[in-house]
């Protein structure tokens, strides 16, 4: 799997076991805000157990690209969109329920 | 620092008109630069719109740009809503106005508490690259209920107070009202960090949408309390304002004519350009014709006019009133007259201010009949239909047209002068038509019960149509009672007898003095010659007796002379005296002399 052009503002985690099922990811955030870094620390939880060497997540900040999630049209912080497999789906808020998010993303 | 500045204490700045009509006069000019201003009302009060036309206005009028950041309704709705007025939206979108879809998906799954850091992010980003004065926030509170939490949702207030105050931005935020206890917390945060609350609302009124707004709160500012009607028109938005409170219609001196000549007389030389005439009449007194004969006279003096009709067509008008020699058709057919028809039962009053407002915009006519204005109170409530119908007065004499409105007035009573609209008061002249049923008769009268600034006839008078249109005819007054109609004629044709019995007679008598005056003339002469006679006779008697006495004198002189007794002179002295005693015998002498 050929790794995502990054962009220049954002971080990007990819690791791939070879397991099959994956996942495209994109997680915006804004800083350090305490929702965003909730996100991030409950996905990355959830990454670790569930989608070891399946997932591709692009870390966006908005509040250094802000015109890029504009054009993504993302509304609030912090958003999950799974890119892949389609349809798209976005989930709103800090993750704090690891069920529900599995289950939003079609991972269980 | 700056920030500090900017919502720390503010000498008077200059505020920043909406340039919504109206509303900058309840504000005492506008909003505060810099400032937050909440409108506030339930769905369908005309926020969003009030929040539109304000940056709009603002990108039009100053070249200030703006972003609306859309919560509750799509952009492509909001864009579409606004095609009716005349913005020209699609070419501010270009350039000064950015729409942001902020609509939470409803295929999106919370999970978990978020916040708008990231939108504000955003929106500074947009903000400075197209340095934005303006944003709007427009229904904030359906995003604020996604956080299912009083204190985030207090939490993200705060944050958006804390963005807009470092982002020197005018903020216009609007929000529903809503009677939920849960929803009070919000709006309590709203209210506070809002240097001005606008609220609008709606309500039916017997079934007529009725918009208003109030200005609740502005720091910093007067304003002018209390409620004010909201109408839309091509404009947008537009408030019914304080301007009513002091008039200042320009007075003007000039006449035009009422329609004829002879109600002009009785108006003492016609209404007064910019003038408003109430006609009130039951139906059938002939309220139509005059008011076509109004615009008929305006017609022919070359200027536009207006004929706003109700629930009856504009051919239909214009074939009746052909029928009293009143042409309409052809200055309709040059586009100098605009007739209009409408229907009254779909459409509440404000409505109706509105489409006359437009009509009025459209054709910019100099005169202008409604016809009747009673109709706008078909719909809704009475109270409603007044207050508009006065507005609509004001209007009208606010864009300097003469206009010349009817009102039936209804109930049992066709002599009740009262209109259920309460137009009189403000209409400058006012003209009462009735019907006179005497002697198996029914004849319109015509009253100007007033006519402000101007002496006018106070007498009641006969209308009278036929095929060369309205005119006035004298009425008589016989024991105490009003003529009109045959009884009229009658009483005209007895006083032309009357007249024709009194001109015999005169002829009659002055034959009869002048006989007289001849025979006394004749009288005159033959006494005239007798008396010439008689004194001729005294003339001749006085001749005789002179020479008598003379002749006497002479007489006793020869005789003293022949006697020598006195020297010449003395004769004369002896003759006067003798003269004086002598007369006696001299008539003596003469009577002897006449005896013999």
């Amino acid at each position: 799997m050929s790794k995502k052009t990054r962009t220049r503002h954002s971080k990007s985690v990819v690791v791939d076991d070879g397991k099959g099922g994956h996942i495209s990811m994109c997680l915006y955030i804004a800083g350090n805000a305490p929702n965003s870094q909730l996100a991030v620390t409950n996905l990355a939880a959830m990454c670790q157990e569930f989608l070891v060497g399946r997932f591709e997540l692009e870390v966006v900040d908005v509040l250094t690209t802000p015109l890029r999630a504009l054009a993504d049209g993302i509304l609030v912080t912090p958003s999950l969109a799974r890119i892949a497999p389609g349809p798209a789906v976005r989930i709103v808020g800090n993750l704090n329920d690891r069920n529900s998010v599995l289950h939003a993303l079609g991972i269980t | 620092m700056t920030t500090k500045k900017a919502s720390g204490a503010a000498p008077p700045v200059d505020k920043l008109a909406t340039g919504i009509t109206g509303f900058d006069a309840l504000s005492h000019g506008g909003l505060t630069p810099g400032r937050t201003n909440l409108l506030i009302g339930g769905p369908g009060a005309g926020k969003t719109l009030f929040a539109l036309q304000t940056v709009v206005n603002a990108a039009r009028q100053r070249e200030e740009a703006g972003i609306f950041v859309a919560f509750e309704e799509p952009v492509a709705q909001i864009m579409a809503d606004a095609v009716g007025f005349n913005w020209n939206l699609a070419a501010l979108v270009k350039h000064k106005l950015f729409f942001f879809e902020a609509r939470l998906s409803p295929d999106d799954v919370h999970i978990g508490d978020f916040d708008l850091r990231g939108m504000l992010a955003m929106l500074e980003a947009k903000r400075q690259s197209m340095d934005a004065r303006w944003i709007v926030f427009d229904g904030l509170d359906v995003l604020l209920r996604l956080l299912h939490d009083p204190l985030a949702e207090m939490r993200e207030i705060y944050r958006i107070r804390d963005w807009l105050a470092h982002n020197h931005l005018n903020a216009l935020i609007t929000a529903k009202a809503d009677s939920d206890l849960s929803l009070s917390v919000q709006q309590d945060g709203l209210q506070f960090m809002t240097d001005c609350v606008i609220s609008l609302s709606r309500r039916l009124d017997q079934g007529v949408p009725l918009h208003r707004i109030q200005i609740t709160k502005y720091r910093g500012s007067d304003f002018v309390a209390g409620e004010y009607p909201v109408s839309f028109g091509a404009q947008g938005l537009e408030v019914g304002g304080p301007e009513s409170r002091e008039i200042h219609h320009a007075a003007s001196t000039e006449r035009v004519s009422a329609g004829f000549e002879r109600l002009d007389t009785l108006l003492g030389g016609g209404l007064f350009r910019g003038s408003s005439t109430l006609i009130t009449g039951v139906p059938g007194t002939a309220k139509t014709t005059l008011t076509g004969k109004f615009a008929e006279a305006a017609c022919l003096r070359g200027e536009r006019t207006l004929f706003v009709s109700f629930d009856e067509g504009a051919e239909a008008i214009q074939r009746n009133l052909s029928s009293v020699g009143i042409a309409l058709a052809p200055y309709v057919k040059s586009g100098l007259l605009r007739m209009y028809s409408g229907r009254t039962e779909a459409i509440g009053a404000e409505e109706h201010l509105l489409m006359i407002k437009a009509l009025i915009r459209e054709h910019q006519p100099r005169c202008m009949v409604i016809d009747p204005l009673s109709a706008i109170a078909k719909a809704g409530s009475l109270g409603t239909a007044r207050a508009v119908a006065n507005r609509l007065i004001y209007m009208v004499k606010d864009e300097r047209v003469t206009v010349m409105v009817t009102s039936i007035n209804e109930g049992d009573d066709s002599q009740n002068e009262a209109t259920e609209l309460q137009v009189s008061a403000i209409a400058d002249s006012w003209i009462h038509l009735s019907y006179l049923i005497k002697g198996g008769e029914r004849n319109r009268a015509l009253t100007i019960i007033k006519s402000r600034g101007t002496w006018h006839s106070n007498q009641v008078r006969e209308l009278l149509l036929d095929a060369d249109g309205p005119s006035l005819a004298d009425v008589y007054t016989a024991g105490g009672e009003v003529l009109m109609g045959a009884l009229r004629w009658e009483k005209e044709r007895e006083e032309q007898d009357h007249s024709l019995a009194r001109r015999a007679d005169f002829e009659r008598k002055r034959a009869q003095l002048e006989v007289a005056e001849a025979e006394t003339r004749v009288r005159i002469t033959a006494l005239q010659q007798e008396l010439e006679n008689q004194l001729a006779e005294l003339k001749t008697l006085g001749t005789l007796n002179d020479a008598r006495v003379v002749s006497s004198g002479d007489h006793q002189t020869e005789l003293r002379r022949l006697r020598s007794a006195d020297r010449a002179p003395r004769a004369r002295e002896d003759a006067q005296a003798d003269a004086i005693t002598k007369p006696r015998a001299g008539s003596g002498a003469s009577k002897q002399a006449d005896k013999a």
